[in-house]
């Protein structure tokens, strides 16, 4: 498995994740992995042991993760690591940055160079995100 | 350069945005070129970016923002339109202009020479949030109340490559308008927006959701009556939010926003998105005044001075000239500013392919445009042209302008001013040709005073129950079906996008397309005979009821 990641934070090392359904069981899990359909609100009484959450992409063109993730960071605030595997493209790493996603599990074969240039190519975005970026000007612009 | 009017003027950032923006396109092409994405995997990236696979090649649909150009951007138009296409192009219901022959290979080219004028073909298609449009008098008409195009301008930006909404289930169109005559289909749109002055001098918006034709064509629903200016950005989010996690992605037919909307109701979709807005930070999505200034003063205004006696200058030429006289009658709308007016240019010409406009056309359009228009021209989503400030002294200088190249057709608003998608000519995806019969039907009642005195009479035309020629929204509606390899078509009567917004009512069964023409003739007869004083078709049809169409039509088959 590699790893990639979109921040300035190193991914870290967990334990294998346990399922939504399976962390009410397991009072050690520190770490979960979401389906696209998983409500992220069901996390809420585990926020306080949850050091990774992953979502699953079952395929690239599924935009729920993004959802997942913004309500993680946004609605729970939660701080701990989000990362995302399945079927993802370098094209969609500054998305899932933005959405406070931190790391990537690489798909097989992947191009890491990609991943990094596609985290370069903009200097502005138009709308805020879950980062802290700073205001270009009076507008809605964003500086990168 | 001098400030566009009537759009927001690009700066350094935007526009090393959007070389960015191609260059990352550029790599995608060739990755699919080199093979190292999949076509599957290609498709959506090519889609965000305006590439359509057609049925003969590569469509590229640019985008115009809330329906504004200026005319160097119509010139590079003509430009992409003599270089890398056939030498014409075809303007769309939602305010953009395609390019229906473009080789993948042309596509970087093409968007560099368009972001020269500041141009591109972002959000044109794909699953996410698409150009947002706009009223075509916006700006000008005397009956609007707040010119949409600064807050559809903020739309743009925020939507432009947002990081959560660009991999939605389906497809998702917002229309803006600050009139309470809604020119922008409001009520078919996913989000349809009219904006008015609010009680403290701020604009508020009235918010109406899940409306869409397609399929299933369904009247959206009001969400919010007065949504204030600084929550317009956290309502639109939360309101999107809901729809990307339980929006369906199972089917494609049943992934719009208005099946969900159905599904779920009204009410308990008003109570989702304030649960959403309940949790949300709203500081970080305010939209304060100042940043509404910040791009309202990017806009530039027309400085419009007439001299003494415009008005009786247009009088007497249109007293001279009963031919100008009669064009003026269908193709202008009152303006807000003594001695202007608003002048739309019919790309309706009988026999013609609705929307389509040559190199040349365009051409001229340009250069009329900087005669007698402050250089700004919009579109529209019925596929024509309009120049929103001409004064009335030069209006008959700029009708024959028009009338040297073929744009003269004095048929704004009337039967022959036919909406209709590319249809089976183009579309992969048609069951039948939109264009032919368009060209019958043009040619059928090519006469303009009989035209005239038919009246109001919308005509939408799609080739497939995609309806991309809104047939459920046209007064007539025609819908081509396949029947055992024959293009048949089936009507609708009564459909309308305006604020009374309505879904056509299918008349009977289908027919050929010559016996849909001549029952389409049998129909506008008996309108003429039942009609009492000044009724207009949909009056008409009101009162009398389906029936006697419905005989009509199909009383020789």
């Amino acid at each position: 498995m590699t790893l990639f990641n979109l921040g300035a934070r190193e991914a870290g090392q967990y334990a294998e994740p346990v399922t939504l359904a399976d962390l009410a069981e397991q009072g050690e899990a520190c770490s979960v992995v979401l389906e696209s359909g998983d409500d992220v609100a069901a996390l809420k009484p585990y926020l306080n042991r949850l050091e990774l959450v992953v979502l699953r992409f079952p395929i690239f063109r599924d935009g729920r993760g993004f959802t997942q993730a913004r309500e993680l960071r946004e609605y729970l605030r939660y701080s701990g690591e989000i990362r995302v595997e399945g079927h993802v493209l370098p094209d969609q790493a500054d998305f899932l940055k933005r959405c406070g996603v931190e790391s990537v599990v690489l798909p097989e074969g992947s191009d890491v160079g990609r991943w990094e240039r596609q985290l370069k190519r903009y200097s502005v975005s138009f709308q805020r995100s879950v980062l802290p970026e700073k205001a270009l000007d009076v507008g809605t612009r964003v500086a990168r | 350069m001098t400030t566009a009017i009537g759009q927001y003027q690009y700066d350094q950032v935007d526009r090393d945005f959007l070389a960015a923006r191609i260059e990352e396109f550029s790599e995608q092409v060739a990755r699919r070129l080199d093979g190292s994405l999949t076509e599957d995997e290609f498709k959506p990236l090519r889609l965000m970016n305006g590439l359509y696979l057609q049925l003969h090649a590569y469509m590229l649909r640019v985008a115009v923002p809330y329906g504004t150009l200026n005319a160097a951007q119509v010139r590079a138009f003509a430009d992409v339109a003599r270089r890398y296409d056939r030498g014409y192009g075809h303007f769309t219901t939602r305010q953009n202009i395609q390019f229906n022959w473009i080789r993948l290979e042309d596509t970087p080219d093409i968007l560099r020479l368009l972001a020269d004028v500041d141009m591109h073909a972002l959000q044109t298609s794909g699953n996410c949030i698409r150009n947002v449009t706009s009223d075509e008098f916006a700006g000008a008409a005397a009956d609007e109340l707040v010119d949409p195009r600064v807050h559809a301008e903020i739309l743009r930006q925020w939507s432009t490559l947002h990081p959560e909404f660009t991999f939605l289930p389906r497809k998702f169109k917002i229309a803006i308008s600050g009139s309470p005559n809604d020119r922008v289909a409001a009520r078919f749109h996913d989000i349809g927006v009219i904006a008015r002055p609010g009680d403290d001098g701020r604009v508020v918006f009235q918010i109406f959701v899940g409306g869409g034709l397609g399929r299933t064509p369904i009247v959206g629903q009001e969400l919010y009556d007065s949504v204030p200016e600084e929550r317009l950005l956290a309502t639109l989010e939360a309101i999107i939010r809901v729809y990307n996690a339980h929006g369906r992605r199972d089917n494609i037919y049943k992934a719009r926003i208005k099946i969900l909307v159905q599904a779920l109701g009204i009410a308990a979709y008003r109570e989702e998105v304030e649960a959403e807005l309940a949790q949300m930070d709203i500081a970080r999505y305010r939209l304060s005044p100042e940043m509404v200034a910040s791009i309202e003063a990017r806009f530039a205004a027309p400085d419009l001075q007439v001299p003494a006696g415009a008005a009786d200058i247009l009088a007497e030429q249109r007293a001279r000239d009963w031919v100008f006289d009669r064009w003026v009658r269908s193709n202008t709308h009152a303006h807000r500013s003594e001695g202007h007016i608003i002048a739309v240019v019919s790309l309706k010409t009988p026999g013609e392919i609705p929307g389509d406009v040559t190199a040349d056309q365009l051409d001229r359009l340009a250069g009329l445009s900087e005669r007698f228009a402050y250089g700004e021209l919009r579109t529209t989503h019925l596929q024509n042209v309009v120049f929103g400030h001409v004064r009335q002294d030069q209006l008959y200088d700029l009708w024959r302008g028009l009338v040297e190249v073929g744009l003269g057709a004095p048929n704004v608003g009337l039967i022959g001013d036919i909406v209709a998608c590319p249809g089976l000519d183009y579309c992969a995806l048609a069951n039948a040709r939109s264009i032919p019969i368009a060209q019958k039907l043009g040619a059928r009642f090519a006469d303009m005073t009989l035209q005239e005195q038919i009246g109001a009479l919308q005509i939408n035309i799609s080739g497939c129950i995609n309806a991309c020629g809104h047939h459920h929204a046209g007064h007539i509606g025609l819908l081509g079906v396949d029947k055992r390899g024959e293009e048949f078509f089936q009507m609708t009567l009564g459909g309308r996008a305006d604020d009374q917004a309505a879904v056509g009512k299918i008349l009977g069964p289908a027919l050929p397309e010559d016996d849909t023409v001549d029952a389409i003739a049998r129909i506008v007869d008996r309108y003429l005979q039942e009609r009492s004083g000044k009724e207009s078709f949909l009056e008409t049809l009101k009162r009398v009821g389906e029936a006697p169409f419905k005989e009509a039509a199909y009383d020789t088959v």
